[in-house]
């Protein structure tokens, strides 16, 4: 059989390599980035800049901080500043130096033709650099952040175009953001949590969760949900891995909890007596 | 009435008081961010924004490199804060310097430096405010931020340097007094706030700070115990000092009572002789030198700090508590939960010793509550007086 003559457009066999690319960004960059494209100048149609991070060991790209580059856009060409991503890089890196460039953003949806000649010039700062396209105009009806990165495009042996391809995202926060999620989702917060309220609030949540677990287990007994075996294993496997205390034990155990607490809480009203006997020594003894 | 031009220039301008520090979201995380980045070292940075009226404003912040203790580098850093004010000003960033923040180690941020930092922004901004946040709090649930400003009284009383105790007594001023707290507001933009809700996840379940709910508070509050030893010994230490001050006072002005005395009865000889009298004073002699005071700001910081800690384990008590209620009414629900899936799956023996301990269960609650609520005759075995003593207490020191 003649072997055949056509030559076949390739996507590369670096599908196979960007195909385990995940990107995770962290609140922040978005927050930035937005914080940014509210403050820029009147005739930019959108904002550019630089993404900071780090590479997992496992191949995930880990974004976690960002800041905005100037630039120019014509029709054709795009200027970017790179001095100030020179200046502002340095900066960075004297703060943390695990932080290095992962990438580069832009605002709006999709991916421009300018856009491949910035991708150009951050692939020769970076091997491959990720592109986090943040819509901020909310085009499809939501705010929507993908990251791209580019492949080359070859026919035969000749380079085409670099193809944007997207690899999945992952918003992910740290404990300390998780907290404050909720503040960070409104316009204006009159003022922070207390510990109570907070404890509060989440108790309420934890409360109805276990309330619909309720509900749903009521329902499936009684024949009104279709029953889901694993569903029902998960819920069995949840409650078995508390821990089997008698009540004896489990009592002694809160006790001996709740007194060793009174017993420190005792001990800072006695020190918050203290103080103020001393501050009495201190500036109300007087000399004769 | 019309005021000319002149007069309204020439009128001082009274500034109106600071009521509330308005934080954007993007500075609270990166604040949070780097603070957690770096702990458990103690990072600085700073922060910028805008001074309207009686609210400041702060718009974003950077932080600052960790310094070693090289006199070369306090130019490069001087250098760095320069460079990144000027970058940011290319991107519509708020130039101005609106203070500093830096993150803490369970709440012992009352240090002379603070003091000195504080005087220092003084001279150059108008109002300054400090942030102050603490991450290990942070990770027992609360979100530690706090803003802090230096009160003018004891501003003005320090830097005259009249930091002694006829005039702190003057001006009424106590430890209390150095430290202002000032409310946090936080604000976000529109777009913002809508990338936030639409981002959210769609399963809240996982996404919430369950971390709080934890009933192991124990090593938080055994590090707060030990700040808090550690901190009664410096008072004791200092206190001590004062005693000493005071002694010695005492003792010179024995001595000088008794020196004056023996010239007196030297004069009264000499005029008998008809010589000249001496001076009454000696300004020469050791025991009319004035022992200097010792200084009280030490004093006063340790008592901040005293009292910071003590805030923070009553607080840490507030939640443990709630965590055990709670947990002692779950556990019923959730055996409840269990009964119900066992009798879908099958019915086993099993279910017979779930229902005895689930009675026990819920007896549990209701001794406690009962016990709490001063002794009460449930007539629980389990009980012994020593429960109810603590319970007394417990609801003395909730109303406290």
């Amino acid at each position: 059989m003649a072997a055949s003559d056509r030559t076949v457009l390739q996507f590369g066999p670096s599908s196979a390599v960007t195909s385990n690319i995940t990107a995770k960004v962290h609140p922040l960059v978005i927050f930035n980035i937005s914080d940014c494209y509210v403050r820029r100048p009147d005739q930019a149609e959108r904002v550019i800049g630089t993404l900071l991070g780090s590479v997992l060991p496992d191949g995930t790209v880990d974004i976690r901080n960002s800041y905005v580059v100037p630039h120019n856009e014509f029709s054709d060409q795009v200027a970017l500043d790179i001095e100030y991503h020179h200046t502002m890089l340095k900066s960075h890196l004297k703060v943390n130096p695990q932080e290095v460039i992962v990438g580069w953003f832009s605002t709006g949806l999709g991916v421009t033709g300018g856009s491949a000649l910035i991708h150009e010039f951050y692939c020769r700062e970076v091997p491959n650099p990720v592109h986090l396209t943040v819509d901020t105009g909310f085009r499809n009806g939501e705010g929507t952040v993908k990251a791209y990165v580019s492949v080359n495009l070859s026919l035969g042996d000749r380079q085409l175009a670099a193809q944007f391809q997207e690899i999945p995202l992952d918003l992910r926060m740290i404990e300390a953001e998780r907290v404050g999620f909720d503040i960070l989702k409104s316009t204006s917060v009159d003022k922070l949590p207390s510990d109570l309220e907070g404890m509060e609030v989440l108790m309420e949540r934890l409360l109805t969760l276990i309330n619909d677990i309720y509900k749903y287990v009521d329902d499936t007994v009684e024949g009104h949900a279709v029953p889901d075996n694993s569903v029902g294993r998960i819920l069995s496997e949840t409650v078995a891995s508390l821990p089997k205390l008698s009540p004896p034990a489990f009592d002694k155990l809160v006790n001996d909890s709740l007194q060793d607490q009174l017993l420190l809480l005792y001990l800072s009203s006695i020190t918050r007596t203290q103080l103020s006997l001393a501050e009495k020594l201190n500036t109300a003894a007087q000399m004769p | 009435m019309a005021r000319s031009f002149l007069q309204v220039a020439a009128a001082e301008e009274v500034a109106p008081p600071l009521r509330v520090v308005q934080i954007e979201g993007l500075v609270m995380l990166k604040i949070i961010k780097h603070c957690k980045e770096f702990s458990p070292a103690l990072v600085t940075g700073q922060l910028l924004g805008l001074d309207v009226g009686s609210v400041l404003e702060v718009t974003n912040c950077f932080p600052f490199p960790i310094q070693e203790e090289d006199e070369e580098i306090e130019a490069d850093g001087a250098n760095y804060q320069l460079e990144m004010m000027r970058c940011l000003r290319e991107v519509n960033v708020d130039n101005n310097t609106v203070g500093w923040y830096q993150s803490t180690m369970l709440g012992c941020f009352q240090t002379a430096e603070l003091i000195e930092t504080f005087l220092n922004y003084q001279e150059n901004i108008r109002r300054c405010v400090c942030i102050i946040y603490d991450p290990s709090r942070s990770n027992q649930g609360a979100l530690a931020f706090k803003a802090l400003k230096l009160s003018d009284s004891f501003m003005d009383l320090y830097r005259s340097n009249n930091f002694t105790g006829e005039k702190l007594r003057e001006k009424n001023l106590s430890w209390v007094d150095i430290f202002e707290e000032i409310p946090v507001k936080v604000s976000n933009s529109a777009l913002i706030s809508a990338f936030m809700t639409e981002l959210e996840p769609d399963t809240p379940v996982t996404q919430r700070d369950y971390d709080r709910l934890q009933l192991s508070s124990s090593p938080f509050l055994e590090r707060n115990m030990e700040f808090l030893i550690e901190c009664m010994d410096d008072l004791s230490v200092e206190q001590q000092k004062f005693q000493f001050y005071y002694r010695s006072l005492t003792r010179q002005q024995a001595q000088q009572q008794s020196w004056l005395q023996k010239r007196r009865d030297e004069n009264k000889a000499r005029k008998a002789a008809g010589e000249e009298p001496l001076p009454e004073e000696d300004p020469s002699n050791p025991i009319f030198k004035p022992i200097p005071e010792p200084p009280r700001l030490e004093s006063f910081l340790i008592a901040n700090r005293i009292a910071n800690y003590c805030n923070q384990i009553n607080g840490c008590r507030h939640c443990c508590h709630y965590n055990y209620y709670y947990c002692c009414y779950l556990l019923p629900l959730l055996l409840l939960l269990l009964v119900v899936l066992a009798t879908i799956r099958c019915y086993c023996s099993f279910c017979h010793c779930f229902c005895c301990w689930l009675l026990l269960i819920l007896l549990l609650p209701l001794s406690i509550v009962g016990g709490g609520g001063g002794g009460g005759g449930d007539g629980e075995d389990d009980d012994d007086d020593d429960d109810d003593y603590y319970y007394y207490y417990y609801y003395y020191y909730c109303s406290y």
